[in-house]
């Protein structure tokens, strides 16, 4: 796309309108869109058009149309983090990530739907409504960032931005059969990233090749002096790493804690087939122990619960969102507590007042200390591993998507789904998921995690391109060809 | 019977805590780039992060920490080569993000101290206070409740919120348990505080206002029998807003709680109000159900790691402290040393020392300070430096010494500055407060009281000196007390043949 923009073929302003007439065409279906801004879009385009047309110099992806997670800033466009408590905000600045992609050129086609607050593994917790997996409308695109992911599978936008705080840019990226990218924490500033978990929330790269999300990466990454755990380094070369297609004496390490019970077999199945794939191409594969993997998602539900009761506190009616209640007779604590009851849903309500509990004096040090003990022996373990292996691999997601509806009483079983993807939250180390087939029993795509060292971002890219190259030869083709053309309306 | 001041601390020993927030002057908000004046319309001093809106987030502000670490350095504390914002949480409309960033349990400052000086039965002694923690953290915003009688949140029709000072950085000075005060609680608590606020005006790091709310002191107070060794339930008072109150405080709660114990009723552990007029306090929010603020470190922000060399290099520039400086003034001076107590008790020692710096007599500029003025703040319930200013006080006291002016006469001449008349030369040309010495007029007075008092001026020219008085004070009286008394007596004297 970017080519075609650049030799002229087409436009941006072009490449824009087919996106919104495929949006039209089968948005219906799949649900991935909370808030179309065309107005804008098509303006930022003709801006793009007129600047290359010019001969100004533009970014690689100057003109290319992308969805925006609804968690991000966006100023003067609706934010509603998919809950009820913000219907109608429309934020008065920018995240640094849309001032980031504003800057180079990328076309923001709308906000894509999410999990409530981005707790969930499905986009079923979203208060506008599911999204639908474009592989098959009955099940879920994952979650929290199931919209992104949806719109990359359905070709409503070729990029997206997602967030991930324990799995919601990688496992809707393995149940959609699109690449999904966390970089390492504080490689994208969170500045306007409305947060679940500040200790784990990231924002990375969404797109339909490794290539792309590498080229988005570099788009958003970098320090930013309004967010304090930004990290004051070089971006880690991604798009030169995506491009080395070069796995030669590089070593893989194989958890071997994730990947035994509870893995689907045709999960597994592909995931060996990526393995073979990246040992044809010349890597080394070693297999690693992390026993404190086991602890991880226990950790985590303490963690980011606990954090999210607090980040949610300021949702209170009294300067933004909704407000209930205030009829000139009710007190302030009772128009809080009206509206935080209506415009919370019951897993961000579950949440926090898990995460209230766990901070509690008396219950502080069992729970939340705790917690943070797993995490910083989480970090040991994967110190560990790194010393073994240049990279770490799993599959991302334990089984392919389910159907709509089919956790909906068990939310533990729910949290399963992030079991491969939460220790790289932990750790704050970085994660990519890319497709790895299509599963022999229900014919939908798998995920392949790799996993790479902090601020060795290019590690990960560099293995992901490659195994992609590989993989794409061996089908014949993206992935996604296989995936069935939505009917639209 | 109710027991006074006195008889309570006859039968009960005091435990102090003092708590102190002090604004820094910095030009930026603790976590943004928003502007810290004072007095702004409502809400124009503000952005995302204090409004905390929804993804913003806090970066600290780097001259807040070395104001910080000043403080810490100054009261003689340890800097923690590590130390974290914690968030306090807690829901209050006027906290735009339902939690406050402090710090907990990784203060940056830690475990210091601050001597100072007491006057007691025997002679001014010194007193330690030891310091448990300096840390930072921000204000909230403000709440003005409209309508309904009381200006309170309850029965108010609406409340409005400002959310300029949401951000200040605020630091909080907290002592460890004062405990050996014994009657003299009052003054430890407001010598504490005063010598608090000369150390942080003199590093500049505050404007340390306590009427402007700049510098706000909370008095944690608890009794126990005496030799009982035991620590009582304490009360926490809030809103004590001079140095007057520190001290009024201490002794309402004194009295209070002494009088609950004697009659059998225990303390609650509570919030209370201090309340000016008088000087009792109120009850606020009881803390009976700890409130639980769920502290964790908070993950926005990275912890606090100073370089300890440039701990060092603030270490250099701290100036004079306000003890050394005391002692170099009280020799300089030549002042006793309960005078000097006094002075620095009143919070007085900048303005006589600049006064003098003009070039006042020092005993003449301690005595207006400590005597006239001081009288008339204390009428006023107000600050003595908010009155009038040093070279004010310089230029009656030259007027004296020029004699232009008697001391009555200079006492009037201040007065009429306080109220606002002027300065000392309008006030005296608009009140005629000239000094009557022209020989003239004076006789003539003198003439007049000796023909109305026949007798007592033939007593005097009988020799007996003393009865001159009567004379006297009748001429001072018909010169509107104007008359240079000293010059009436040598005249007088004169006149009825007992001059030297």
């Amino acid at each position: 796309m970017a080519a075609a923009l650049a030799s002229g073929e087409t436009t941006s302003v072009e490449l824009t309108e087919a996106h919104y007439a495929q949006i039209e065409k089968v948005d219906a279906q799949v649900h991935a869109f909370l808030y179309l801004d065309k107005e804008g879009a098509l303006a930022q385009a003709a801006d793009v058009d007129a600047k290359r047309k010019s001969g100004v110099e533009l970014s690689p992806l100057a003109g290319i149309p992308l969805a925006l997670k609804d968690v991000l800033a966006q100023k003067g466009i609706p934010t509603t983090c998919g809950s009820k408590m913000l219907e109608g905000w429309r934020p008065p600045y920018d995240s640094t990530v849309v001032s980031k992609l504003k800057a180079a050129g990328i076309v923001i086609l709308g906000k894509t739907n999410m999990d409530e607050f981005a707790m969930g593994s499905s986009t079923e917790n979203s208060a506008y409504g599911v999204t639908h997996n474009p592989w098959d409308l009955t099940r879920i695109p994952g979650g929290s960032g199931g919209g992104s992911s949806a719109a990359l599978a359905a070709f409503e936008a070729p990029l997206a931005i997602g967030t991930d705080t324990g799995g919601s840019i990688r496992q809707p990226a393995a149940v959609t059969g699109t690449v999904g990218v966390k970089p390492t924490y504080g490689g994208v500033s969170r500045y306007g990233l409305i947060a679940f978990s500040s200790s784990l929330d990231q924002a990375g790269p969404c797109a339909r090749t490794v290539l792309d999300a590498a080229l988005l990466h570099e788009v958003i990454a970098g320090h930013d002096e309004r967010d304090s755990t930004s990290i004051d380094a070089p971006v880690p070369q991604v798009v030169k790493a995506a491009k080395k297609l070069d796995v030669k004496g590089m070593k893989i390490g194989v958890v071997k804690e994730l990947q035994g019970e509870g893995f689907q077999s045709g999960v597994l199945s592909k995931f060996h087939e990526g393995l073979d794939a990246l040992v044809a191409a010349g890597a080394e594969l070693v297999e690693v122990s992390c026993p404190t993997f086991d602890y991880a998602l226990a950790a985590y539900y303490l963690i980011a619960p606990s954090e999210c009761s607090s980040n949610l506190a300021r949702f209170d009616s009294m300067r933004y969102g909704i407000r209930i209640g205030d009829d000139g007779n009710r007190s302030a604590e009772e128009v809080m507590k009206l509206t935080r009851h209506e415009g919370f849903g019951p897993e961000v309500k579950r949440r926090i007042i898990l995460g209230t509990y766990a901070l509690s004096s008396g219950y502080y040090d069992a729970y939340y200390g705790s917690a943070q003990k797993v995490r910083t022996l989480l970090m040991r373990d994967f110190n560990a591993a790194f010393a073994q292996a240049d990279v770490l691999v799993s599959p991302t997601a334990p089984t392919t998507a389910f159907k709509i509806g089919a956790n909906d009483n068990d939310p533990l079983a729910m949290y399963l789904n992030d079991i491969a993807t939460i220790p790289v939250n932990m750790a704050g180390i970085g994660g990519m998921s890319l497709p790895c087939g299509l599963a022999e029993e229900d014919g939908l795509p798998v995920g392949f995690q790799i996993m790479s060292p902090a601020m060795r971002d290019d590690l990960m890219y560099q293995v992901g391109g490659t195994l992609e190259a590989a993989l794409l030869s061996k089908w014949g083709g993206p992935l996604l060809d296989k995936a069935p053309v939505l009917a639209g309306n | 019977m109710s027991l006074n001041y006195d008889q309570a601390v006859e039968k009960y020993e005091p435990t102090l805590g003092l708590e102190v927030h002090v604004e820094l002057n910095t030009k930026s908000k603790m976590f943004c780039s928003c502007s810290t004046e004072f007095g702004g319309a409502p809400n124009t001093q503000t952005c995302p992060v204090c409004l905390g809106l929804p993804g913003a987030l806090p970066v600290v502000n780097g001259k807040a920490i070395e104001s910080t670490i000043l403080i810490g350095l100054a009261l003689n504390c340890s800097i923690a080569p590590f130390s974290r914002f914690a968030r306090k949480n807690y829901f209050y409309p006027d906290m735009p993000k339902n939690f406050q960033t402090s710090q907990y349990d990784e203060p940056i400052c830690v475990n210091g101290y601050l001597d100072v000086e007491i006057e007691t039965d025997e002679g001014v002694k010194p007193f330690r206070v030891e310091i448990e923690r300096v840390h930072m953290e921000e204000d909230t915003g403000k709440s003005l409740h409209v309508g309904g009688a009381t200006g309170r949140i309850h029965g108010a029709d609406y409340s409005l919120l400002d959310y300029n000072r949401a951000g200040i950085p605020l630091v909080e000075i907290v002592t460890k348990i004062v405990g050996g005060t014994g009657k003299y609680a009052p003054q430890v608590a407001r010598a504490y505080v005063t010598e608090l606020r000369d150390i942080l005006r003199s590093l500049g790091v505050s404007d340390v206002k306590m009427e402007q709310g700049s510098m706000r002191c909370d008095v944690n107070l608890s009794l126990a029998p005496i030799g009982s060794g035991e620590l009582g339930t304490r009360s926490e008072t809030k809103n004590v807003n001079s140095l007057r109150s520190v001290e009024r405080a201490v002794i309402g709660e004194v009295v209070r709680q002494s009088n609950r114990l004697q009659d059998g009723e225990r303390i609650v552990q509570e919030t209370r109000h201090f309340q000016e007029e008088s000087g009792q306090t109120r009850s606020g929010r009881s803390k009976e159900q700890a409130e639980d603020y769920r502290y964790f470190p908070e993950p926005d922000l990275v912890p606090v790691v100073p370089d300890s060399a440039w701990i060092e290099e603030l270490r250099a520039t701290l100036p004079e402290k306000p003890s050394t400086r005391r002692a170099r003034l009280q020799a300089e001076w030549s002042v006793p040393d309960k005078e000097m107590t006094s002075l620095v008790n009143a919070g007085l020692l900048d303005v006589v020392e600049e006064t003098i710096t003009i070039g006042a007599d020092p005993t003449r500029a301690r005595s207006w300070w400590l005597g006239e003025v001081s009288r008339l703040a204390n009428e006023r319930e107000v600050d003595p430096t908010t009155l009038i200013t040093p070279s004010q006080v310089a230029e009656v006291i030259s007027l004296i010494a020029s004699g232009d002016l008697t001391d009555k006469l200079a006492r009037q001449v201040v007065e009429g500055v306080i109220a606002g008349e002027g300065t000392p030369v309008e006030v005296i040309a608009e009140r005629g407060l000239k000094v009557v010495s022209d020989d003239g007029a004076l006789m003539t007075a003198i003439a007049a009281a000796i023909a109305s008092q026949p007798d007592t001026a033939e007593r005097v020219r009988g020799g007996n000196i003393p009865a001159a008085g009567a004379l006297i004070g009748a001429v001072m009286k018909a010169t509107g007390g104007q008359a240079d008394a000293a010059k009436v007596r040598e005249l007088l004297l004169k006149h009825l043949g007992q001059g030297e």
